[in-house]
């Protein structure tokens, strides 16, 4: 079967696709204030789930449950019942370092640590022991940059700094750092924002291939974008999730009022 | 065409344009007052720096020169040890009137006659009493040259120093000076004959403290200040990167956490001679430390540089941006991988810095170390940091309370080496810095 066709099949066999994450009445509080009101959304295995909405709807807050980065801010408080397969990824038993190694994250800005770019797509894999000798590990940082299309443009200069890339490329190390710990998930949180339209266009393709091994959630503000990139698509309004369904449906004829007048461009 | 060319004609003819003139130049001129008091206050401070190093190198420079007199030695078996006896009483070597080798070789070079007491006496003023001890340890170090004659370079007393600099007004009637008019003849045929000359002066880095201008040198004090540097640098450090991580990093943001922000930036600005109060209480008569030790002044001075080091760590820390973290996070790095790894080496630089001020901060302190026993008069080098030293900066306090004219001239002498010191920390705190500063 050729990539497009396995595309089409998977597009169409959408609703039986299974589930890799379910979010279950998630709510999150920041102090007093409440960001996320009894979210319950499922996120489908190797399919690219489009979150939109508009800003400060929640998106990027429930992107961050996914991997429990919002431990890392104060006075955030999260409810309800997030799993991956079977774990619930806010069970005490549930080690974070190793949840955050399944669920990988790329940002809104390029983050490149300042330092090679072989030492920026090495250091996941060093930390969690995944490479027992330099040649393996040599191997992961190659076939990671593979995957994230950069290889070939920086195969020569592995050991230059990663901040010395052009955004697009920066970013592109940015999802080869996530990719080489071999994550089951990855969250991209509005990763195409901060570049220009060529580089965009990279990563979209890269998010598209992307999807055969991984499953993706991504935040994006582009309704171009999540129309293009996305099988599913959900979308946030005032914390609340308004709807979720096929891509295709969503853009052409969404169940909510609030998701078409969003869409046209009434708010947001 | 029409719509074009009209717009154009409107803006000439746009009258707001006169008062909106009158704005951008007083705007300008705001700008340029503002320029002119920044340079004048620069020219300010550049003038009293000029003044300043002006008058400790103009006052100081000669410290680093020294006159001397070169004369024939005869290790006389007759003075030093008449009896024989050195082979069996070790104490007779050290005990020997070497001063009277001194004289004779004076009077044998000046052609005097023994027996006029007196202009002896002046002959041998001319040479600093620190003779005694070098021709000591001459002999100790090497009992045979006794009963040879070795031309021995001796200090010129502090007085003949200063007149061989030109520093004392020979127009002064005679008794109302240090110097006799028969000794500056001496001195000018002692010169004459190449026995008398100013050299580098090395002794004013390597000896102790002395009542003898001549042979007094900071030697002693920079190895107690070199102590109390490495003390303060082997405890502050660790200790305030430690707290200062913690605070940044770990600590939850809470009313207790909040007080000690506040009280280490209140600390910071306490002034020193409190921690040399609480050092003198805590670790002198609570713990029984021994007094004018040099760990004392470390344990003081680290207790003041704490504050500084963990400011300005946490300015640092703070100042790596929050990508960096997220980043590591997100890779799943636990928060210690997260600060080992990415945070601390970005915050290095400013770290660094920090200490390395805060370094010399605590080099040039002088107020603490008075409460605990360091102004002390040190001869000997301090063995280990428990021994009694002083400090630098002490000891230039020391010395600016004399009033011999020898001791002016080192008292800036030993200005000048502790700033270059200083300017050397801080060269070292700028390369420091290029060293490890990365962009991100």
């Amino acid at each position: 079967m050729s990539e497009a066709a396995v595309e089409k099949a998977l597009d169409q066999k959408m609703n039986t696709v299974p589930y890799k994450m379910i979010g279950k009445d998630v709510s999150v509080y920041y102090g007093e204030k409440r960001a996320l009101f009894d979210v319950n959304l499922n996120i489908r295995e190797n399919t690219v789930t489009a979150l939109i909405g508009p800003s400060g709807c929640g998106k990027s807050t429930f992107l961050r449950t996914l991997n429990r980065m919002n431990d890392t801010i104060e006075n955030c408080r999260v409810s309800g019942k997030i799993t991956l397969d079977e774990d619930d990824i806010y069970d005490p038993s549930i080690d974070v370092v190793e949840l955050r190694a399944r669920v990988g994250m790329v940002f809104q800005k390029p983050n490149p640590f300042p330092k090679s770019i072989y030492d920026n797509v090495s250091y996941g894999p060093r930390i969690h022991g995944l490479a027992r000798t330099k040649a393996e590990l040599d191997e992961t940082v190659e076939t990671s940059l593979q995957k994230a299309g950069l290889w070939n443009e920086v195969k020569d200069r592995l050991h230059e700094p990663g901040t010395g890339l052009s955004g697009g490329q920066q970013q592109r190390l940015c999802i080869a750092r996530a990719v080489a710990v071999s994550p089951e998930v990855i969250l991209m949180d509005e990763p195409c924002s901060a570049l220009d339209p060529i580089a965009t266009a990279k990563v979209e393709e890269l998010i598209h291939e992307l999807r055969a091994n991984f499953t993706i959630v991504i935040v994006t503000h582009s309704m171009q974008q999540a129309a293009r990139v996305s099988q599913r698509t959900a979308m946030f309004h005032l914390g609340n999730l308004v709807e979720e369904n096929d891509t295709d449906k969503m853009f052409t004829n969404p169940d909510d009022q609030r998701t078409q007048d969003y869409i046209m461009g009434r708010f947001g | 065409m029409t719509e074009i060319a009209s717009p154009t004609v409107k803006v000439s003819t746009r009258p707001a344009e006169s008062r909106r003139d009158i704005g951008i130049k007083r705007r300008y001129a705001a700008e340029r007052r503002f320029r002119f008091y920044g340079i004048i206050a620069i020219v300010i401070g550049l003038f009293f720096l000029a003044v300043l190093l002006w008058s400790v190198v103009s006052k100081g420079y000669t410290a680093f020169l020294q006159t001397t007199i070169t004369l024939p030695i005869e290790f006389s078996e007759k003075v030093i040890d008449p009896k024989n006896e050195r082979a069996t009483d070790p104490k007779q070597l050290m005990s020997a009137n070497y001063p009277l080798l001194v004289r004779e070789a004076l009077v044998k070079q000046l052609g005097l006659d023994p027996k006029e007491r007196p202009l002896v006496k002046q002959a041998t003023d001319m040479v600093s009493a620190s003779a005694r001890t070098q021709l000591r340890d001459i002999v100790v170090a090497d009992p045979s040259v006794i009963g040879k004659t070795i031309p021995v370079t001796l200090l010129a007393e502090a007085n003949i120093d200063s007149a061989f600099k030109g520093q004392i007004d020979l127009k002064v009637d005679e008794s109302k000076r240090k110097v006799k008019d028969q000794q500056v003849a001496w001195m000018n045929q002692l010169a004459d004959a190449g026995a008398l000359k100013k050299s580098f002066n090395t002794g004013i880095f390597t000896f102790g403290a002395s009542s003898r201008p001549e042979a007094a040198g900071v030697g002693v004090a920079l190895i107690g200040s070199l102590y109390m540097m490495l003390i303060v640098l082997v405890l502050s450090l660790p200790i305030g990167v430690a707290a200062s991580i913690y605070l940044e990093e770990f600590a939850p943001k809470n009313r207790l956490t909040d007080l000690i922000e506040v009280n280490i930036n209140n600390l910071a600005a306490v002034p020193s001679i409190v921690y040399g109060l609480l050092g003198l209480a805590v670790f002198i008569n609570f713990a029984g430390l021994p007094r004018s030790a040099a760990l004392i002044g470390g344990l003081v001075l680290t207790l003041m540089t704490l504050p500084t080091i963990i400011i300005a760590t946490r300015a640092a820390l703070k100042a790596v941006p929050p990508s960096i973290r997220a980043a590591a996070l997100g890779l799943g790095a636990s928060k210690m991988q997260t600060i080992f790894h990415h945070v601390l080496p970005l915050a290095m630089p400013g770290i660094l810095t920090g200490t390395i001020i805060g370094l010399a901060h605590a080099l040039g302190e002088t107020a603490p170390l008075l409460l605990i026993g360091m102004v002390a008069f040190v001869v000997d080098y301090p063995g280990s940091p428990l021994e009694p030293s002083t400090a630098l900066p002490v000891q230039i306090y020391m010395w600016a309370n004399e009033a011999e004219r020898a001791f002016v001239e080192r008292t800036s002498g030993a200005i000048i080496i502790l700033l270059i010191f200083l300017v050397f920390m801080n060269l070292g705190a700028i390369l420091l810095r290029r060293r490890f500063e990365r962009r991100w």
